[in-house]
């Protein structure tokens, strides 16, 4: 059973939903987005995501773009994410990690090697933004042969007919991308998810994630009382980016801003009592 | 007058891309999941647009009567003279509404969309060309129009970002990164992806997600299908080399695709060597770029060893792009098409020599295919033929060719 596997049934079991941080590697530097990484397991975070920084994010909103420009100033290369991963793995070995990104570095370092590598230094699973399932077979076998879970996203616009497709060689969990939008801009309305996750449910077993939008505690709480788990992206990036110097530097703040923002989400999430609505 | 090419048969060329998309290794559709659908109803939409008759004559009256085709292919006599080689052509895309060979994929792409039921488009750009030509048709059929451009580009394409607000369009300056075509074509993905329900995407060059590389190359394919009947005219034969320029290369892929199943027919594509292809300020991206991944496909890219795609540069608003169509990059793989470069200055004299030689003001784009027309028509015989591109005609370039000549305007 995957560590992703692992931690669903333990939260299934005690009947709570997942929350799922997002933060990204070398934003503003290497130092800082490891000790925000470090700290987010014991500030509430059940999954982390990892964001590996993409010149040219075109899914993504502002916050995450901006984001990633960063990463990529602070240093930020697929060999120094995985670096990153490996030195947290050193103080966890519990908290599943999911690196989040785009094919083009992925391709660069050579797909094989890199699912190697991430799975050496203690990566669970992939998300890869602009990878539907007709270009996957880039990554399935080599994900599949060396244990990487493979997250597939699934938007509104996704037909019924296409759940299938989209769900086939998903492993780990599915990211629900709840609006049609670029991250961190709309919020899906409450009624808009609670249409939306029994279409899903009805054709995948594998828990549910919801992210795009969702930055305040209760939304949080409102999407993990429908799905599994709620992904928090560019609400801390916000915060972090908050914290940052005129010259764009990380200052004492930085870390513990977001830290202390995660805890009040986490908080939220886990108030909410999963086993009624199961 | 038909744009549509004779069918391909099974060892053609021309038959690309297959089912998913790719020419080779080349092409596909890397979007987000939101995206794909979209893709899949636009090709199913394409496929049945391609059969249905009607649409073919809808398309052919507006070509005819709106666009201005056919173009004109030119005998350029004094150029010729004066290169002392090849007998050169020009085939005067520059000639068509709104000045480039835009206007026939996008007077596709509008009818097209106008089918599928869609009231907005969205757009990039990069001189503007393509900006302009698709705020031209959403004027003309009144339909809602955001053109994204990146600052740097709003900047130095003045006089078509006012073209484009006076034909009713939105034009959005899009700051991230330099500001430029790569830029643009992000936000235009993202304002895309924000507005499914009502926005059609009209993607200007044979580049991004499947089936737009295959869906522009046809609407653009005109060019090469007229060249071919016009040389045959004049001539009684098929031209020895045909020389285009490349930034995403539409005009190319639309003047090369009829002429692939000729083998004695060469395919020149000029790419935009900026400052020169070795001093790391170009937008060669065939000759100095890694096939990668970037706005939906498998290409020839420029981009560093960690795949963070890199800024190109071209003196060229429309050809400063780090990608490449995936057809082109799959001709040059397959030895097909050659891929060359040209510079920002040898684009500059080629501008003037075409403008004194000939009385036609080429566009800055066009102006690299004439460079290298330049310098290839005095190593060729006085009987063999050359045939240029003019993709555009240059009025819009005005400005930033004078500052380069230190004149104020």
């Amino acid at each position: 059973m995957s560590r992703i596997a692992r931690r669903f049934a333990t939260l299934r079991a005690q009947g709570r939903g997942a929350l799922i941080p997002y933060v990204e590697a070398c934003d503003p530097d290497y130092d800082t987005s490891l000790a925000i990484l470090r700290g987010m397991p014991a500030a509430g975070a059940d999954l982390i995501e990892v964001g590996v920084p993409f010149s040219d994010p075109s899914a993504d909103g502002p916050t995450i773009q901006k984001a990633a420009l960063r990463g990529l100033k602070g240093g930020a290369s697929m060999k120094r994410v995985l670096e990153m991963v490996r030195a947290f793995r050193e103080g966890d070995d519990g908290t599943p990690i999911i690196l989040m990104g785009y094919t083009n570095p992925i391709e660069a370092y050579g797909p094989e090697r890199f699912c190697m590598d991430a799975k050496a230094a203690g990566v669970d699973g992939l998300i890869v933004v602009d990878m539907p399932p007709e270009e996957a077979d880039l990554l399935a076998a080599p994900a599949a042969a060396n244990g990487l879970d493979i997250i597939r996203l699934v938007a509104p616009t996704t037909p019924d007919a296409r759940l299938p497709i989209v769900f086939n060689g998903a492993s780990g969990f599915v990211y629900y991308v709840s609006i049609t939008g670029v991250t961190g801009t709309r919020t899906a309305s409450t009624d808009e998810l609670a249409a939306a996750l029994p279409r899903l449910r009805r054709a995948t077993d594998l828990p549910i994630a919801i992210g795009f939008g969702i930055r305040t505690p209760e939304r949080a709480a409102n999407a993990v009382s429908v799905a599994d788990a709620a992904v928090v992206a560019s609400a801390l990036l916000n915060t972090l980016e908050g914290t940052l110097d005129a010259d764009g530097k990380a200052t004492a703040k930085t870390v513990p801003a977001v830290l202390e923002q995660l805890r009040g989400l986490a908080d939220a999430v886990h108030a909410v009592s999963k086993t009624a609505s199961k | 007058m038909s744009a549509t090419e004779t069918q391909a048969g099974a060892n053609s060329l021309r038959s690309g891309p297959d089912g998913r998309g790719r020419f080779g290794i080349f092409g596909g559709r890397f979007v987000a999941e939101t995206l794909m659908p979209l893709l899949l109803e636009l090709d199913a939409a394409y496929k049945a647009a391609q059969a249905d008759p009607e649409f073919q004559r809808e398309l052919d009256f507006y070509l005819k009567d709106y666009v201005g085709r056919p173009s004109p292919l030119w005998l350029a006599r004094r150029m010729t003279e004066q290169l002392g080689g090849a007998k050169i052509y020009m085939k005067r895309e520059e000639l068509n509404h709104t000045g480039s060979h835009k206007l026939n994929n996008v007077m596709g792409q509008i009818l097209l969309a106008r089918r599928m039921g869609r009231t907005r488009i969205v757009a990039e750009t990069g001189a503007g060309q393509h900006g302009v030509a698709t705020a031209t048709v959403c004027a003309l059929f009144g339909m809602k129009c955001a053109i994204y451009m990146g600052a740097t580009d709003v900047e130095r394409q003045k006089p078509n970002v006012f073209r484009m607000r006076l034909l009713g369009a939105e034009v959005v300056p899009v700051t991230a990164g330099a500001g430029t075509l790569k830029d643009a074509m992000n936000e235009a993905m993202r304002d895309w992806v924000t507005n499914v329900h009502d926005t059609y995407f009209l993607v200007g060059t044979v580049a991004g997600p499947h089936p737009y590389p295959q869906m522009v190359r046809d609407f653009q394919a005109v060019i090469g299908v007229e060249t071919k009947e016009q040389i045959m005219a004049a001539e009684g034969r098929l031209p020895d080399a045909i020389v285009a320029a490349i930034g995403g290369g539409s005009n190319a892929m639309g003047i090369f695709h009829p002429f692939l199943d000729d083998p004695e027919v060469k395919l020149i594509g000029v790419e935009a060597a900026g400052c020169g292809l070795d001093s790391g300020r170009t937008a060669a991206s065939i000759e100095r770029g890694r096939p990668g991944v970037l706005h939906g496909n498998r290409t020839y890219l420029l981009q560093d060893e960690d795949g963070q795609i890199t800024e190109a540069h071209s003196i060229s608003a429309g050809l400063d792009y780090p990608g490449v169509g995936p057809e082109h990059s799959w001709l040059s793989d397959i030895g097909r098409a050659d891929y060359v470069g040209a510079t920002d200055q040898e684009a500059l004299d080629a501008f003037q020599l075409c403008t004194r030689t000939e009385g036609i003001i080429p566009a800055l784009e066009s102006a690299h295919a004439i460079a290298y027309a330049a310098k290839l028509a005095p190593t060729m015989g006085k009987d063999q033929i050359i045939v240029v591109n003019i993709s555009g005609r240059g009025d819009k370039d005005i400005f930033t060719v004078a500052e380069h000549l230190g004149v104020k305007l």
